[in-house]
């Protein structure tokens, strides 16, 4: 019954997710309707068109569906994130089980009849719409039925690229290796899809019926699905707030990212009395948003740049204070609040060995760039090819290395540097191996890189509704330097330690 | 492969003739011909005075009407739909449709209140040939084709559709092309009866004539007839081969 707390806690959520996920299937089943049925006359009145309609839709039906948004994704007009390509690959997906049961249907009707129609003078077209597609009908409702169920099961991918729907908890269960959110998708899902399997049973033996004349009772497994779920949904729209004693700090999945998370959460627990739920390892950037969102979290750490371009989609701007104020603004719009920044910027870190820098007195990019002639280059494979990263750089800085850079793979770059195979690097600015290699950090003086400051972020009413909670987290504001977040984050990648033992000793200090 | 060959016959208005042949004789191929479900390969069909080549398939067909071998009644619709099929395709308004459905159920002995609104499932299969014959009568055609009217009916149903039938005509004066593999419900209902064997029109010839015919394949047609007035008068089939 967690799975039932879950969605007691998530109501207007559960609500919303459920309304995507049928306007997903109806949509779709309607578009797949409108045009399976006069491709499934086509098919059955000219064979050789016909053919190769199905052929085709039936070869469409084999693709894994992951694959098909894999597929669709880069298309112009139905790709891109979102309602728009889930419901094509819905569409596609229904569109076989209609064709197949138009065809059948209409191949399915008496010969006699049809040439009773023949005889008493019918057009071909006045057959079909009088005799053949009347007497389909049942067979296409029953595709139609089929499509739909189909349809309630594709659609929980369609959470994938970012369409919504019950698949977004399934999704955010995995992410999170958490089975009551996965089984508070699922569980939904499967009474949908029953629901509508047997709403449309019904509808099919109705029409069955009225061709036969005759009435028939209906299954109680399906008023039982349909009633569960109206009341579900019912449940989910009446409820409103939840009282909260609770805050649920998130975060993205690798060590940085946790060990933040686990700085919001011990620095809360130090100073309110709030119990906290650690929602830590959640995923990727989108999986993190979403989360906070929709509530699932209270709050986790946010890096400024990439919620500016990777969340928001504005262009890079590399004015450190502007794309603070924008993001705050932006996100102070969906019930956000961004907080102060922590103090470091997780940034592309420009690194050359400690030695040099201090032999040839290197404190910033422009120092270094008279340099390069006489030195190697080093760089990732991505950085090396974006425009918004090598090439733009040397650019900026006028960087000449003797040689074109040798692109390396990021875990080997920085001992790369330590070890003299190269001399300059393009890095992470709170890698733990800047230290642990003493190498030094060039400052971008010239502005190339967006900022990355690290900033939290908290949903609005969580923190109207607990002060405390909004003065724990200002009380981190500025505490953390570049340094020390590389400390952490070397303690944990290299020594193996506890990230909660960490922030306990950073936090005692 | 051709199912009918030198076929020349003429039908005379207001006359009921019947063609009886066994099943495979090519009978149903020369009703299909008359509404031009199939166009001959060689020779013309000539109705109302015009080849069936020159005429539009569809008109032809609504000014004929057609009783098929399985009844062919749309499920679907109620026997009044089913029975305004042809009306409703030439247009006719639903007034005068309503009171032409209620005049041919009067006519065939189904009363409209208790059976214009029922599905075809719902009546007799006795039933639901009235139906059909009221259908093929709707609009009023000059010419009517049918094709094994009453052959998938028990013996009394039959009887008494026959004698139906005959009242029918009577009230109505169409002229009629019966196809049928049953000589006795030619002899029942047809004016004038012809023999086909293999595509060929053997004989044509008023019923008592057609009785009375020595063509061995005419015979070979009236042999189920016979046994079943031997075995009426009370004689034994063995005793049939030396009957005078």
């Amino acid at each position: 019954m967690r799975v039932f707390e879950f969605l007691s806690t998530h109501r207007s959520e559960f609500a919303a997710l459920v309304t995507q996920h049928l306007f997903l299937v109806a949509i779709s089943t309607i578009v797949a309707v409108s045009l399976g049925v006069p491709l499934g006359i086509l098919a059955a009145r000219r064979p050789r068109l016909g053919a190769p309609v199905v052929w085709l839709v039936n070869a469409a039906q084999t693709i894994p569906s992951l694959a098909m948004f894999g597929f669709l994704l880069p298309l112009p007009l139905i790709g891109g994130l979102g309602a728009r390509l889930a419901i094509t690959v819905l569409i596609v997906y229904a569109l076989l089980p209609i064709v197949r049961t138009t065809v059948a249907g209409i191949k399915s009707v008496d010969p006699a009849l049809v040439e009773a129609g023949m005889a008493l003078g019918m057009t071909p077209r006045q057959l079909l719409r009088q005799v053949q597609l009347p007497l389909a009908l049942p067979s296409i409702v029953a595709g139609v039925r089929v499509a739909a169920v189909i349809g309630v099961g594709t659609a929980t991918i369609a959470a994938a690229v970012g369409a919504g729907g019950l698949g977004e908890y399934i999704f955010r269960g995995l992410s999170m290796v958490d089975p009551t959110v996965i089984l508070a998708g699922a569980i939904p899902a499967g009474l949908l899809a029953l629901a509508l399997d047997g709403g449309l049973t019904l509808a099919e033996r109705a029409v069955r019926g009225a061709l036969a004349g005759r009435r028939k009772s209906s299954g109680w497994v399906t008023i039982a699905a349909i009633g569960a779920l109206a009341a579900g949904v019912a449940w989910a729209f009446i409820g409103g707030t939840r009282s909260q004693t609770v805050v649920r700090v998130g975060s993205k999945n690798f060590t940085e990212q946790i060990i933040l998370g686990e700085l919001l959460a011990q620095t809360i627990e130090a100073r309110t009395p709030l119990r906290v739920d650690r929602r830590l390892n959640l995923g990727g950037t989108f999986i993190a948003d979403r989360a906070l969102r929709s509530g699932d979290i209270d709050v986790y750490v946010e890096y400024t740049g990439t919620a500016h371009t990777a969340i928001f989609k504005q262009p890079a701007d590399t004015d450190r204070e502007r794309v603070l104020l924008d993001v705050r603004t932006r996100y102070a719009a969906e019930g956000i609040t961004v907080l102060e920044p922590l103090g470091f910027e997780n940034t592309f870190a420009i690194l050359v060995r400690g030695e040099d820098a201090r032999r040839l007195n290197l404190r910033t990019i422009d120092d270094a760039a008279p340099h390069t002639p006489n030195w190697q280059g080093g760089f990732g494979y991505e950085f090396l090819q974006r425009e918004d990263g090598y090439p733009g750089l040397a650019r900026k800085y006028n960087l000449k290395f003797r040689a074109p850079p040798r692109a390396m793979d990021l875990s080997l770059i920085y001992r790369a540097l330590a070890e003299k195979q190269v001399d300059l690097i393009a890095g992470d600015a709170t890698s733990g191996l800047i230290e642990a290699y003493d190498l030094f950090m060039l400052e971008d003086n010239r502005r190339y890189f967006p900022p990355y400051d690290a900033v939290p972020v908290a949903r609005t009413t969580a923190l109207a509704a607990h002060p405390a909670f909004a003065e724990a987290i200002r009380s981190l504001a500025g505490r953390i330097s570049v340094a020390e977040m590389r400390r952490m984050n070397h303690a944990v990648d290299a020594q193996r330690r506890d990230p909660a033992q960490i922030v306990r000793e950073f936090l005692s200090r | 492969m051709s199912v009918l060959r030198g076929l020349d016959l003429a039908v005379e208005p207001g006359e009921t003739l019947a063609l009886v042949g066994r099943s495979g004789a090519g009978k149903s191929t020369i009703l299909k011909a008359i509404n031009r479900l199939l166009i001959p390969d060689s020779g013309e069909v000539i109705v109302r005075g015009r080849p069936t080549a020159s005429w539009d398939p569809f008109e032809l067909r609504r000014s004929i009407g057609y009783v098929l071998q399985e009844v062919g009644l749309f499920p679907h619709l109620t026997v009044s739909d089913n029975i305004a099929i042809v009306p409703r395709l030439l247009g006719w308004d639903e007034g005068k449709i309503a009171s032409r459905v209620e005049e041919l159920l009067r006519l065939v002995d189904l009363p409209a209140g208790e059976y214009a609104a029922r599905r075809p499932h719902e009546l007799s299969g006795g039933q639901r040939q009235r139906v059909g014959v009221a259908r093929a009568l709707a609009a009023d055609p000059p010419i009517l084709l049918m094709d094994e009217p009453f052959g998938a009916l028990d013996p009394v149903t039959r009887a008494e559709l026959h004698r139906e039938f005959r009242r029918i005509q009577s009230a109505v004066r169409k002229t009629i092309l019966i196809v049928t593999h049953d000589m006795a419900e030619a002899m029942a209902l047809a004016t004038r009866i012809g023999v086909l064997a293999d595509g060929v029109l053997v004989a044509l010839d008023a019923p008592a004539a057609i009785a009375r015919s020595d063509d061995a394949r005419v015979r070979a047609m009236l042999e189920p007839l016979v046994e079943a007035t031997a075995a009426l008068r009370g004689d034994s089939p063995t005793d049939r081969g030396t009957q005078p």
